[in-house]
């Protein structure tokens, strides 16, 4: 082997060790995410996190019990708001709309897809809080569900889209109406890729602060109803982490802990739902 | 019948020199790759058994057959292609000029081994800079445009690009940039040039441009073609091999192959009754 | 996709409306109409977006014009508003994490795509994914605990040391301020720049490595001058993606920059960004002209996403339809 050649080879062999190692680095930042919120918020997780509402500032314990379940009013707003809007958007995209319109459907469901999340939050805040002069969990789940319409509206069309045409054919030369072969043989022909696409976006806005920040506010008291302020887990870590107090950053560590957690497990399930296979294969 | 035919497939004893017509040329044959007793493995499955067949200095041979009976997957073990698949397994012994391939280094091996693809496959560079490339990695002193236009002239592609060597490879129609292929690998002075297919993806004309740029460029390397089209394997190559399931059923030099074939299933197949 | 109205060139009107009835009986009208509405709601929430912000920002456009993106003055009090500060602590974080995380993202990108066995490809992939949904909060809390007193005690003391003499690395180390900022944010992004960058590359054809190889280049050869060549456009369509979710993301941010409307050649220094400022401010404006200087950043912001957004995707699909155009074997 000439010099040259071994000088080549060494390069090389040397050059692919480096991007052996930059994908282990990046990885490894997964695993050292988990394993600092394991072990700082593992220790502050008690029945107490989950039941009890927030100490006062300078008493320790409390819990955040008022934040889970603002998450959760918050979230099943969203769900209500984004979900019907972006599924029934990728019916019409998907089954029965021409070029045009398709495209100009799209393409906004795409530019609403890369709007910052701060930006959204001024949005919501302009058309849901200012005209009523209050913060309120409509406002909040307002925000966080105009999040979820595009990320629901472009993967379930993915999904619809993928059910081969033959089925579509099959139905009809059947006599079925088109709305017949939609809902019998076409949503449930793609119902795990929907499925997951749903809590894609679930798991993508449980997370989101910044909307939250101008609309659900924060609350450290129950919020009754659902036009008061309330708080979420996401905006209590926010606002534990940067406050002051040993006490408050232990529950930050706890409510990182339990907001990722769900976060993860959504994905990773929804994950599996897919990739146990869909009824039809994709074309 | 294939029974008497088998026996001679072996290295020692190229199944050309069995052959009446060919016998008194066959003394000045010489072989430039000898395959012996190849069998090949994807993971568990064997895709070649017990190929054993000689590749003649500075002569064509084409390997025909129906799809998947293997010819592809001979072609790239000829230039240990196959190994970047995970899997791949080869058993057996190929030679390059009396010399085991399997035991060199695979860079500097490869480089004696031309390829030219099914597709034509430029690389997104300039003209200019895809005949080139070869050059340049293995840093060769010569004078590098030279060898460009040498490389471009063998492939008959010169007078129709001269004048504009620096736009992209992609401007060129398909017949050119399959040309521009040939170029780019004729470029490293390979002593084998190994073509998958290289007409599929081309209309009559490119086509039939290509196979007169083959019959000219014997001179100048040894040529193995694996082809789909049996008219094209009899007009441009001087032996033919025909692979069924892995298997070589025949070898024979060409004319002989088509005319009087000595298996009935190579008969079967040049007579269009399955493929 | 079939059309559903198919009438008969002859049939008149009357039977065009028959057929209209027929249809509108079996439903297929009605869920047409209502699907319509509701994909046309999408467009609509899109417009109304923009109208918000640029009917929002109408007042700062007027008084300051272009002014407002190069004065460095924000004063609620005084009501003056110049968004410089912002604007320069929002491009140098993104500048920093692409620095960090470009190199990285492809390096991965090309081990996965290039080097990697399939399933571990896949599963290493399936934990880059997983990395992406990590939500921006979450890195916000582990820059303040764990990147800002690594910077403070270890990172920046260790680079004044070396490359001290750089009017970048100058100044007291705060373990706060752009360079903890852009770390953040860099790791923030790399899953992208990985996912979008390794997807482009598996669609280079398989050819192409294969041509590069026989011509005698090494593995790197071919995957440094002819792989990543061809899949280029598209990795730097990943890399436009990622500096929007940069330029625009938020809580990380806020929580590790400083909050401090500085204009300094420093990485050390604290600063402010854009996205910070919204965040901070909004609800407590002063005055309108605040609120409005406020919104006008916000657009700024949604221009600057949207037309990298767009670049981005289009970057992407050129390159994906070229490994298409060229065939896979």
């Amino acid at each position: 082997m000439s010099p040259g050649l071994r000088w080549r080879k060494f390069v090389s062999g040397f050059m692919l060790t480096m991007t052996g190692l930059c994908a282990l680095v990046s990885v490894s930042v997964l695993f050292l995410i988990l394993g600092y919120l394991v072990y700082h918020g593992g220790t502050s997780i008690s029945w107490n996190f989950f039941t009890k509402l927030p100490a006062p500032v300078g008493e320790s314990g409390g819990g955040m019990a008022n934040a889970i379940v603002g998450s959760g009013k918050l979230l099943l707003l969203a769900t209500l708001f984004g979900v019907p809007v972006g599924f029934l958007g990728a019916i019409y995209l998907a089954e029965f709309s021409g070029g045009t319109t398709a495209f100009v459907v799209r393409y906004a469901a795409d530019l609403l897809n890369g709007v910052p999340s701060i930006v959204i939050g001024m949005f919501a805040y302009s058309l849901a809080v200012l005209p009523f002069k209050h913060f309120s969990t409509l406002a909040g789940g307002f925000a966080l569900g105009l999040m979820m319409i595009p990320i629901t509206l472009r993967s379930t069309e993915e999904f619809l889209r993928s059910v081969p045409n033959a089925l579509r054919e099959a139905s009809m030369a059947l006599g079925a109406s088109k709305w017949k072969t939609i809902t019998s043989v076409i949503v449930p022909a793609a119902y795990r890729g929907i499925l997951t696409a749903i809590l894609l976006a679930f798991a993508r806005v449980a997370g989101e602060t910044a909307p939250l920040l101008f609309t659900a506010l924060g609350n450290s008291f129950w919020s009754p109803g659902w036009h008061q302020p309330t708080a979420s887990l996401p905006v209590m870590i926010f606002t534990y982490a940067i406050a002051p107090y040993d006490d408050w950053h232990r529950q930050a560590w706890a409510a990182g802990l339990v907001l990722l957690g769900l976060i993860l497990v959504i994905n990773i399930v929804a994950r599996a739902i897919l990739s146990r296979g869909m009824a039809v294969p994709r074309s | 019948m294939h029974a008497s035919v088998r026996p001679a497939l072996s290295v020692n004893l190229p199944p050309i020199a069995t052959s009446p017509a060919a016998r008194e040329t066959s003394a000045v044959l010489s072989m430039r790759m000898t395959i012996s007793k190849v069998n090949f493995f994807y993971g568990s499955k064997q895709t070649l058994f017990d190929v054993s067949m000689g590749i003649a200095t500075n002569k064509v041979t084409s390997l025909i057959g129906p799809s998947g009976c293997g010819k592809s997957t001979l072609l790239r073990t000829l230039n240990r292609m196959y190994e970047i698949v995970r899997g791949a397994r080869l058993e057996g012994e190929i030679l390059l000029d009396g010399q085991n391939i399997l035991t060199q280094d695979v860079t500097s091996y490869r480089r004696r081994v031309g390829m030219v693809f099914q597709r034509p496959n430029p690389f997104p560079k300039s003209i200019f800079d895809n005949v080139a490339y070869g050059l340049r990695i293995n840093g060769s002193k010569a004078p590098i445009s030279e060898a460009v236009e040498k490389s471009l002239r063998h492939a008959a592609l010169w007078e129709e690009v001269k004048d504009h060597l620096h736009k992209s490879a992609y401007e060129l129609s398909g017949g050119q940039q399959q040309r521009l292929c040939i170029a780019r690998a004729l470029a490293v002075e390979p002593e084998v040039l190994l073509l998958d297919e290289p007409c599929s993806a081309l209309d009559p004309i490119s086509t039939a441009k290509i196979e007169e740029l083959l019959v000219q460029l014997k001179d100048l390397c040894t040529i193995v073609t694996v082809t789909h089209n049996m008219q094209q394997a009899a007009r441009i190559s001087d032996f033919t091999a025909f692979l069924l399931t892995g298997q070589l059923i025949e070898f024979s030099p060409t004319p002989q192959l088509f005319t009087t074939p000595g298996d009935s299933r190579t008969e079967a197949y040049i007579t269009g009754r399955f493929g | 996709m079939a059309t559903t109205t198919t009438t008969v060139p002859s049939a008149g009107p009357v039977a065009g409306l028959r057929s209209f009835l027929f249809r509108l009986r079996e439903g297929d009208e009605i869920a047409r109409m209502i699907t319509f509405l509701f994909a046309a709601s999408v467009v609509l929430v899109t417009l109304l977006l923009v109208f918000v912000l640029w009917q929002g920002s109408v007042l700062p456009r007027h008084k300051f014009g272009f002014n407002f993106f190069h004065t460095s003055v924000w004063d609620p009090i005084f009501d003056q508003f110049g968004a410089l500060p912002f604007i320069y602590g929002t491009l140098v974080t993104s500048a920093v994490s692409l620095f960090v995380a470009v190199p990285l993202g492809i390096g991965a990108a090309i081990f996965l795509a290039e080097l990697a066995p399939a399933r571990v490809s896949d599963t290493l992939e399936f934990f880059i994914d997983l990395l992406a949904a990590v939500p921006s909060v979450i890195y916000g809390v582990l820059g303040v605990f764990i990147v800002v007193p690594l910077m403070r005690s270890y990172i920046q003391p260790a680079l004044q040391n070396t490359l001290g003499f750089l009017p970048l690395f100058k100044g007291p180390a705060y373990g706060i301020g752009f360079l903890t900022a852009g770390l953040v944010l860099a790791i923030m992004v790399i899953p992208y720049i990985i996912s979008v960058s390794r997807e482009v590359l598996l669609a280079v054809p398989r050819d192409q490595r294969e041509a590069a190889l026989s011509l005698g280049s090494t593995r790197w050869e071919s995957t440094w001058q002819v792989v990543v060549p061809f899949a280029r456009p598209g990795i730097l369509g990943s890399i436009f993606l990622a500096l929007a979710r940069a330029l625009g993301e938020t809580m990380a941010v806020t929580m590790v920059i400083g909050n401090t409307p500085i204009i300094s050649a420093s990485l050390f220094s604290p600063g402010y960004s854009i996205a910070a400022v919204i965040a901070n401010e909004l609800t407590e404006a002063t005055s309108n002209l605040h609120y409005q200087s406020l919104i006008e950043l916000g657009l700024a912001l949604f221009l600057l996403t949207f037309i990298l957004n767009g670049l981005a995707r289009l970057l992407i699909v050129a390159t994906s339809q070229r490994g298409r155009a060229m065939g896979h074997t």
